[in-house]
């Protein structure tokens, strides 16, 4: 029971580190392996914040959220829009976005050593909570509860608004959406960025319960790819289970196990799916 | 053989026999800047040999490199092996590892063989201290051996001229004929009949069999070996971008990447060591915008010529 609740309460907050990814994958073709130091840069603020100005982290996301939102767009404007424009195949863009976005998560970690080469650590909320029976920590529910609220919000603007319509769209076949009147280079550059500013929002809430460095951005790189594998590009529905049973399962193999194989535990989970569904678990084999 | 072959196996004696000469002439320090960049001209060219046509990127050097350097002080530590018998029982392993990883990854598209490969030795580095610490109950590891530097180097020129003659051997059969238009359409590559997961998984397990003993000859030089240092993921990017910064629609090409990079990366490791990694990403970026075809093509434009 332990596990499963914290597990669940782990898988939360791997969900939005997904879907941020997933905008940034599904709709913007955009193969971002820069993903995880945005993480690392979300959380690199809310440290700074906490110890320098003893603000909360919940509002350090609306902080973080608007910065790291024009910071993705530039990048997505400036660095990576060329090569979509160069690109002559989807192939020949992702060779080139999985090699510029290696220098980026290069130039990002080496920016962020210089700005601070130890442990984020800080004490938010760190006090015991009962809920159904276990004891989590306050942090990781409260990180959870934003989690699950983002996450719905996101969801809620890709389902009903007018320009979530445009996001889906495009995710689902660029050329088409281009027919239908909509700039597609824009829509993408929008996804992009908010896909970013999701991804730094998961770096502060992590922060409150997870200590990082400027290292780690590649393991969250990794975790959130297998999600979205996982889960089928594009697909929300499939992320969120995929994250929830990623969460499950690290939780267990580091209770039961040891916490040093959490990644081979992702990585077993990464291999059944290449092997068995590589479409993703709602997705429809390919003919 | 046309006269073109001629002159080309010459200028690969004189260059072979050139490099032969180094650890007569320099010691010491050059001598050892000469031997990590041997090491890298013989990663880099078999990384090539693999991704060069395919352009799948692989990140999986770190993790055969660690196989090799540490099935090797395993087998020399705890077992009492020779050295020479724990370098094919590695290049074994990794050649064979290889191929399961190739049969689970490359028969999708290279976005899912580049993610597997990202963390690969990460992964494994963590499952060899796991099981260090609770099964095998051993840390650290010597391999300890009489090869001097001027050893170790001569053994990678060996290896880095099996790569060579390799590369050329396979640029001229039927399977890099098939790599080729692998490379340039794995549609048509399919409906012409070439089994393009076969001829990949096979690049990519020579791929893994050099790694791994380039791993296997460089322990003597650390002598003590633990997990954390060979199983470095920082080597797999080194190593794509040596490759990509040559340049890989030539078999020469990488080595035009390895020699200014190590010159370059020993300078900055010495005199501003905290800028390796932002140097790395800025590496990354300027052969993305400015070298998409490395030194090599751009020399070809330069000379006018027709890049492929």
């Amino acid at each position: 029971m332990d596990i499963l609740i914290s597990g669940l309460l782990l898988g939360g907050t791997y969900v939005l580190i997904a879907m941020g990814l997933n905008l940034q994958y599904g709709v913007a073709r955009i193969m971002n392996l820069a993903n995880g130091e945005m993480i690392v840069l979300g959380a690199l603020a809310s440290f700074w914040v906490f110890t320098s100005a003893a603000i909360s982290p919940i509002l350090t996301i609306f902080l973080v959220f608007p910065i790291a939102f024009v910071g993705n767009w530039l990048i997505y404007r400036f660095l990576l829009l060329p090569l979509v424009r160069r690109a002559k195949t989807q192939g020949h863009l992702e060779v080139d976005a999985i090699l510029a976005t290696f220098g980026m998560s290069f130039i990002l970690i080496g920016i962020v050593v210089s700005l601070n080469g130890g442990y984020f650590t800080y004490s938010f909320l760190a006090t015991p909570f009962e809920l159904l029976g276990s004891t989590v920590a306050l942090n990781r529910l409260v990180a959870f509860i934003f989690a699950v609220i983002i996450a719905v919000v996101l969801f809620l603007w890709l389902n009903r608004s007018r320009a979530g319509m445009a996001v889906r769209a495009v995710s689902v076949n660029p050329g088409s959406a281009r027919l239908v009147g909509i700039n597609v280079e824009k829509v993408s550059a929008l996804a992009f960025a908010i896909g970013g500013a999701v991804s730094a929002v998961a770096g502060v809430l992590i922060s409150t319960f997870i200590t990082l460095d400027a290292s780690v951005g590649v393991i969250f790189t990794m975790k959130a790819l297998i999600i979205v594998i996982m889960g089928g590009v594009g697909d929300v529905r499939g992320a969120i289970i995929a994250a929830l049973i990623l969460g499950l399962v690290e939780t267990t193999v580091a209770t039961l196990v040891d916490p040093g194989l959490t990644l081979a535990a992702a990585y077993f989970i990464f291999l059944l799916v290449l092997l068995f569904r590589p479409q993703g678990l709602f997705g429809k084999p390919q003919t | 053989m046309t006269p073109e072959d001629t002159r080309n196996i010459l200028i690969g004696i004189v260059c072979v026999a050139i490099a032969a000469c180094v650890p007569l002439v320099f010691n010491g320090y050059w001598l050892s800047v000469a031997l990590t960049a041997m090491m890298y001209i013989a990663l880099s060219t078999s990384w090539a040999l693999f991704s060069g046509p395919t352009h799948y990127i692989s990140l999986a050097s770190g993790a055969f490199f660690g196989i090799g350097g540490y099935l090797v002080a395993t087998g020399m530590s705890d077992y009492n092996l020779s050295f020479w018998l724990m370098m094919a029982v590695s290049a074994v392993v990794a050649t064979v590892f290889a191929g399961l990883i190739g049969m689970a990854t490359l028969r999708l598209s290279g976005v899912y063989f580049v993610i597997f490969t990202l963390g690969l030795a990460e992964m494994i580095r963590n499952m060899v201290s796991w099981l260090q610490n609770n099964v095998l109950g051993s840390r650290g590891l010597y391999v300890l051996t009489d090869f001097t530097e001027a050893h170790i180097y001569w053994m990678l020129l060996t290896v880095s001229v099996a790569v060579f003659i390799l590369g050329a051997l396979i640029a001229r059969s039927r399977l890099g004929f098939a790599m080729r238009i692998i490379g340039n359409d794995e549609t048509v590559a399919r409906h012409v009949g070439i089994n393009t997961a076969r001829a990949k998984v096979l690049l990519f397990m020579t791929t893994g069999f050099f790694a791994a003993i380039v791993g296997a000859i460089i322990a003597p030089r650390y002598s003590y070996i633990e997990p954390n240092l060979v199983f470095s993921p920082e080597l797999s990017f080194l190593v794509v971008i040596m490759a990509l910064l040559g340049g890989m629609h030539r078999l020469w090409g990488p080595l035009l990447g390895v020699i200014p990079f190590t010159l370059i990366w020993e300078a900055i490791s010495i005199w501003i060591p905290n800028f390796t990694t932002l140097f790395l990403g800025l590496a990354f970026l300027t052969i993305v915008y400015f070298l998409p075809n490395g030194v090599v093509g751009l020399l070809e434009k330069l000379r006018g010529g027709a890049t492929p």
